[in-house]
């Protein structure tokens, strides 16, 4: 079975982001980038499931400029087989990348999607779901487990209420929680393999999409700021605050 | 034209973030179409009947929207937007999971997660956990919405007198993926993203025995009990307590952070509530850059404090 693991690059989960002064969006110039956390545990996912003999090749690819091949060879080095670029400069949004990985998998019929549940830029939450259902297929969205059970798998949810399971069927989509599982270290001669790994680029036009988004972005702003507190000495003087100035409890 | 929005209930109540949701949709009209779809679950249509803001209530009851799934719910939800001008459900797991799905089969954008409407095609959401906040205006037929319920005050749930109707032309089953189990830690605690009040604990407690000596001033301020990713992470407490960016969502009158240093993804996640304390003895943790009380202090010995000062208060 081939797996498509699609992954994105965003400003690394570390870095405290700046708002552009002129309110067109976050700085991403001069910043380090790195492959979305739960692209990573994707990757991790689907190299797992090769490694216990119920996958035979893992295909990822990204949408976004020239520089988005770093994360492409740092998912080559995590285990995948080949890697798409599919180059654009456009900012494209959820429901022009699920057409997008539509096309891909009409050429590459994996039987199973394998991708996050967000990306921690926009935050969106949704190209898993969007793909699922331009294709038709079941999704399972926030895994934290994933097994494999006769024809179809087994995958318990992280939800409000505590974890769902639910049976979906081959092929799907599966969309990945932070507790899935913890991504490897990449060691450095799978980085060197990595290099000699294919990497296939190709753009929206060749796939016949139009990636023109719908929804402007007419501002990004800084959040408002809260003002700045008091510390207190002790735990009488934080319980007489809370009960005589704040009135809470 | 209307709006239609989507109850997310259990087949015997709607849940809360649905008067959110409607406390949104309110904003944006008045022609306010509520979907209940579910198993057996006239009930919860009659119930829906009575929200206010709702204009009528479109009830349909199959055995394959018993438990909520995605593949089933889409495709009715979608056949129920046409003619709407926005579609709305609450941005948490059970919108979040749905929603693109309606939007993908009604060829449409989505805007996840949206804190305020500023006009009928233009809302404001958090980007980056929360770090910015985007103004973005959606040029597509039918707005698909998730609304963040600490961000729109709930409508009454009750006094209403919409009329119920049958949804007709149910789509087929899908079939697609089957329900198998949900696997809900009881509690009697108050639900997490409803409570006024909210004890959080992260890593600082070292374990989960450790953990549960929150639950005595839980008890005493009758609040609800978080965790922050790390403790979830290392066991001390089941998915269901997180607080954070990917987690709940919370804005509760008070929130006490105890042994939780502070990341940026658990800041957004939290940073809404009107009063914030932390506790920690790391007086260099970023949750006091956000705590209105801050107190550096051992949590060991600074829990057992405030309990024993709780039962001086009168």
């Amino acid at each position: 079975m081939k797996i498509l693991v699609p992954i994105k690059r965003v400003v690394d989960y570390n870095v405290r982001i700046r708002v552009k002064k002129d309110g067109s969006g976050v700085e991403t110039a001069n910043v380090k980038m790195s492959m979305n956390p739960f692209c990573e545990i994707s990757v991790e996912e689907a190299v797992r499931i090769v490694e216990a003999g119920k996958g035979d090749e893992i295909v990822v690819v990204t949408i976004g400029g020239r520089q988005c091949q770093d994360i492409l060879r740092t998912a080559l080095a995590m285990g995948a087989d080949r890697a798409i670029l599919i180059e654009t400069d456009v900012a494209v949004q959820p429901l022009a990348i699920a057409k997008l990985l539509k096309a891909i998998v009409e050429r590459e019929e994996p039987g199973l999607i394998i991708t996050g549940k967000q990306a921690i830029d926009d935050d969106n939450n949704q190209t898993g779901q969007m793909l699922s259902a331009l294709l038709g297929w079941p999704q399972a969205t926030f895994a934290s487990d994933i097994g494999f059970s006769g024809d179809g798998i087994r995958v318990a949810r992280e939800v409000d209420d505590g974890i769902e399971t639910v049976d979906v069927k081959l092929p799907a989509v599966v969309t990945t929680d932070l507790r899935l599982n913890e991504p490897r270290y990449v060691k450095l001669p799978n980085i060197m393999k990595a290099k000699k790994k294919p990497l296939d680029v190709m753009t929206p036009d060749d796939l016949g999409i139009d990636v023109t988004p719908s929804i402007e972005v007419l501002n990004v702003a800084d959040p408002p700021a809260r003002s700045a507190g008091v510390r207190v000495s002790d735990v009488q003087e934080l319980v007489d605050k809370l009960h005589n100035e704040a009135k809470v409890i | 034209m209307g709006i239609l929005v989507i109850a997310e209930h259990d087949n015997h109540a709607i849940r809360g973030a649905t008067l959110n949701t409607m406390g949104a949709a309110v904003q944006l009209g008045d022609d306010i179409t509520l979907l209940v779809a579910g198993s057996n679950c006239r009930a919860v249509a009659d119930a829906g009947g009575g929200i206010a803001g709702v204009t009528r209530v479109l009830h349909a009851d199959a055995p394959h929207y018993d438990h909520g799934l995605a593949e089933e719910l889409a495709p009715l939800a979608a056949a129920c937007s046409e003619g709407m001008t926005h579609v709305l459900a609450p941005a948490n797991t059970f919108g979040k999971n749905l929603m693109p799905r309606v939007a993908a089969l009604l060829d449409v954008g989505m805007i996840a997660d949206i804190v305020r409407i500023e006009s009928a095609d233009t809302f404001v959401r958090p980007i980056y956990a929360g770090n910015a906040m985007a103004t973005v205006k959606s040029n597509d037929a039918v707005k698909v919405i998730t609304a963040r319920a600490t961000n729109f005050d709930a409508v009454e749930a009750e006094g209403g007198a919409a009329p119920v109707e049958a949804a007709g032309n149910l789509p087929n089953p899908a079939g697609l993926s089957g329900f198998v189990s949900l696997d809900s830690p009881e509690s009697e605690r108050p639900e997490l993203t409803s409570a006024k009040v909210i004890l959080s604990g992260g890593r600082g407690f070292g374990s989960g025995e450790n953990f549960r000596m929150l639950e005595d001033v839980a008890d005493k301020l009758g609040a609800a009990i978080g965790a922050s990713r790390a403790a979830v992470d290392a066991g001390y407490v089941s998915n269901d307590y997180q607080v954070g960016q990917t987690g709940k969502i919370v804005a509760p009158d008070l929130y006490i952070a105890v042994g939780i240093s502070g990341a940026i993804q658990h800041l957004a996640g939290m940073k809404e509530s009107k009063v914030i304390v932390a506790i920690n003895k790391d007086e260099k943790a970023p949750i006091f850059e956000v705590a209105d009380y801050g107190l550096v202090a051992d949590l060991f010995q600074a829990l057992p404090e405030f309990s024993a000062a709780l039962d001086k208060l009168d």
